[in-house]
């Protein structure tokens, strides 16, 4: 019998690596996303490097209509790979973080970000409830970030996805509780990934395998929320903590 | 769908960003534009380099010099495509993305008993720099340099045509590219076989080695060895020249359990008096005389056969910040010899401290147009990038040059174009093939113009 995970934005370098951990421990894996060609490579590397199987699926977090179908078709491959008794467990990476100056200028810029990073994580995990339900156990991770902890100049757009995906995922736990399906929300802070290749120097900035084998062993330990990697949690207390008028004149 | 999905979404493209890269010597810093593609998506992006600028692939950073930097230009970091597609036990063919490392065929295929059939001195070269370069092990005596094991790659050609190219198929494009120094496309997957072998571990043995001529008569009685490398003390001089230890390798038929070490950090840049002719002078000292006057069997894992210096992760950064150069040449055997006595003499007299000295036999040529390989002996040493060292290398270039023997371009930063000419006697056909792949030189390097390529 082998666990599922099913990986939602397989593509992600995060996902990347975080299904690498998942494998090594022997889950079989359903890698979710958008570029088949990419999903098809990875798979055979799973199943190389580890001897689990793996399978492509497309997916779309924006095209809302598809999802109930899609987690049907999870559920059975699912039902497949551990023979009708191995958990199914969620890695929700997808994201998109365009700059906020794009999202200001260009309205569906803004509305395409909202609807990938929330409107499509809260239409997808909904689908997903049921059957979490249904098995009684099983664990969701959503990659949230530090940016939703306070608005930032930079990036509140975004940060405002990362936060309400935050309250839903909260939500989402209370109801799933009763279930024992534990429900984790890791605020990521900077990983080395193309989403930040391009940008400035950051931060305490983690490697997508130091940042993966974290979350393995974060998400083994329980639900709730969690910073990675975890020097996040004292140096975003203080960003939460400082009056206004401060961090307003903050350049950050 | 809803159309909206149709707009262009904020999805990601390739980001390009401006920075510096080095070679491992650290030598000097070269600020290009870079990408690092996640995936063959984006590779194939990544051609489309920003206007006016030329392009060149980047694979593990483990040259020395400068064949994987392009100052001003724009570089193509390939180590994220590191995905095995495919591996057939029966045959022991694999198929894998270019980032691909040696330390990921180490810990996926060694439990399976399968090794590289090839592997350079560290495992944190890429497949594709591998390819690139040609590289060789300490068994080139025997199964010749990386691309003779390599069964076809698909080159994403400049034009952006992807194609795939074995031996058979062209070989012209083929022995271009092995040993190519990138120059003809980006290698997006490689097919390799690798090597069956009984356990994980080798059985090595070490026997000190009092001067040149008894190394030289070492490996001789050593041929059949499968692998042999000789650590020469380069400060050694006089009657000692060329003194060091002999070291041999056999697959073991039993195993050893399998707990890698964690490899420790160099911590600092050393500041550059660490490292003066006393200190090193010690070290060789010691390594001299570790191994029994009487000589020392024992059994190894590969990783620590193959690649020692990986124990100690960034140990370039101990020749402090103005880094330092290798030098690698490959001299035929038999004028070669004294042109080996002629070089270590001169790195020795030149008061430049160099650690250990790697002394290979060399087997068959390389089948690439610039492939290093060729019949002879192989001398590598590390030299302090310091004033006056540029001029201990136009010495020993001069007597590589007069000897027939060739520079490896892998570990140079100042190899003349005159000298590149006369060592590499099948530039020429190397160029007729790049004027058909890249007719506007879409693909270039520090490298390519410091060699006149
Ligand atoms: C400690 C140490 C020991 C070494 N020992 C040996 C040894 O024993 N034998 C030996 O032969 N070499 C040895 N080397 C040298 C090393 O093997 C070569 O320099 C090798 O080419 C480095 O590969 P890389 O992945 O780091 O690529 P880089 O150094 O980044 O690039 C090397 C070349 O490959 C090209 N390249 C990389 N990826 C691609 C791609 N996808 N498509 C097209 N071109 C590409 C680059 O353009 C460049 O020309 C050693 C190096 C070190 C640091
Ligand atoms: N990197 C960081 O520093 C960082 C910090 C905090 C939080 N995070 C979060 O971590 C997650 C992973 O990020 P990453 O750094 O790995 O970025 P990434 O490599 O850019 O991955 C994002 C993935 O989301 C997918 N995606 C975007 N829109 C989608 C949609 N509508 N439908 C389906 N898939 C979609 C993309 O798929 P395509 O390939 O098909 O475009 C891509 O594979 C994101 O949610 C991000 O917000 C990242």
């Amino acid at each position: 019998m082998s666990d599922t995970w099913l990986i939602l934005g397989a593509s992600s370098a995060v996902a990347r690596a975080f299904a690498r951990e998942a494998a090594s421990h022997g889950a079989a894996l359903l890698l979710a996303g958008r570029d088949m060609e990419d999903l098809e490579h990875q798979a055979a590397d799973l199943a190389i490097r580890h001897g689990v199987s793996a399978q492509p699926m497309r997916f779309e977090a924006r095209d809302l209509a598809s999802h109930a179908g899609f987690i049907a078709e999870c559920r059975q491959e699912a039902e497949k790979n551990g023979a009708g008794r191995g958990l199914l467990n969620v890695f929700l990476a997808f994201g998109v973080m365009p700059e906020q100056a794009e999202a200001d200028a260009d309205p569906a810029v803004a509305a395409g970000m909202v609807e990938a990073n929330f409107t499509g994580a809260a239409s997808v995990l909904g689908a997903l409830g049921p059957v979490l339900e249904a098995q009684r156990g099983g664990t969701v991770v959503a990659l949230g970030s530090v940016a939703g902890d306070r608005g930032r100049k930079r990036n509140f757009l975004y940060g405002a996805t990362k936060a309400a995906l935050l309250v839903y995922l909260q939500g989402y736990a209370a109801r799933l509780s009763g279930a024992g399906v534990r429900v984790l929300c890791i605020k990521a802070g900077p990983v080395d990934t193309g989403m930040t290749w391009a940008l400035p120097k950051l931060p305490f900035m983690a490697s997508p395998r130091q940042f993966a084998a974290a979350a393995w062993r974060r998400a083994g330990t329980g639900g709730g929320s969690a910073y990675l990697p975890v020097v996040w949690w004292p140096v975003m207390t203080i960003i939460r903590l400082l009056p206004t008028p401060v961090f307003n004149k903050l350049n950050i | 769908m809803p159309d909206t999905l149709a707009a262009p979404a904020a999805t990601r493209t390739t980001g390009w960003k401006q920075t510096a890269l080095q070679g491992w010597g650290r030598s000097s810093l070269s600020p290009c534009l870079a990408a690092r593609p996640e995936r063959l998506r984006e590779l194939r992006a990544a051609l489309d380099a920003p206007e006016g600028r030329t392009l060149i692939a980047h694979g593990g950073g483990r040259s020395y010099g400068d064949a994987a930097l392009n100052t001003d230009g724009a570089v193509v970091v390939t180590g994220r495509l590191d995905r095995i597609l495919g591996f057939d036990p029966a045959t022991g063919e694999l198929v894998a993305e270019p980032g691909v490392t040696f330390a990921d065929l180490l810990d996926v295929f060694l439990p399976r008993g399968f090794v590289a059939p090839v592997s350079p001195g560290t495992s944190h070269v890429t497949l594709g720099g591998a390819l690139a370069n040609d590289v060789h092990g300490k068994n080139h005596h025997h199964v010749g340099s990386f691309g003779d094991h390599v069964l076809w790659f698909d080159l994403l050609l400049p034009d952006g045509r992807m194609q795939r190219v074995s031996p058979e198929s062209d070989p012209g494009l083929f022995q271009a590219t092995v040993g190519g120094i990138g120059l003809t496309g980006l290698i997006a997957a490689i097919g390799l076989r690798l090597m069956r072998v009984p356990s994980n571990a080798l059985a090595v043995s070490r026997r000190r080695v009092r001067d040149l001529d008894e190394f030289l008569a070492g490996f001789e009685s050593a041929a059949g060895a499968t692998w042999s490398v000789g650590w020469i003390d380069a400060l050694a001089g006089g009657a000692s020249l060329g003194r060091g230890v002999l070291e041999t390798a056999e697959p073991s038929e039993s195993g050893l359990d399998a707990a890698p070490p964690r490899a420790k950090r160099f911590p600092i840049d050393a500041p550059g008096w660490l490292l003066n002719g006393l200190s090193v002078r010690a070290f060789n000292e010691l390594y001299w005389r570790r191994v029994p006057a009487g000589g020392q069997q024992v059994t190894v894992p590969y990783r620590q056969f193959l690649y020692p210096l990986d124990a100690i992760e960034g140990w370039n950064r101990m020749y402090g910040k103005q880094g330092f150069r290798q030098f690698q040449c490959v001299v035929p055997p038999g004028p070669g010899v004294a042109a080996l006595r002629r070089l270590l003499e001169t790195v020795a007299g030149s008061g430049n401290a160099s650690f250990l000295a790697v002394l290979k036999v060399m087997g068959p040529d390389g089948q690439g147009m610039l492939s290093f390989g060729m019949p002879g002996y192989s001398l590598a040493l590390d030299i302090p990038a310091r004033p006056g060292s540029e001029a201990v290398f136009a010495q020993l270039e001069r007597i590589t040059r007069d000897a027939g023997g060739r520079i490896y371009l892998a570990k140079d930063s100042l190899l003349s174009a005159e000298g590149f000419a006369a060592m590499y006697p099948r530039a020429g056909e190397f160029r007729a093939v790049r004027e058909q792949v890249d007719p506007n030189r879409r693909l270039s390097s520090d490298m390519a113009r410091r060699l006149g390529l």
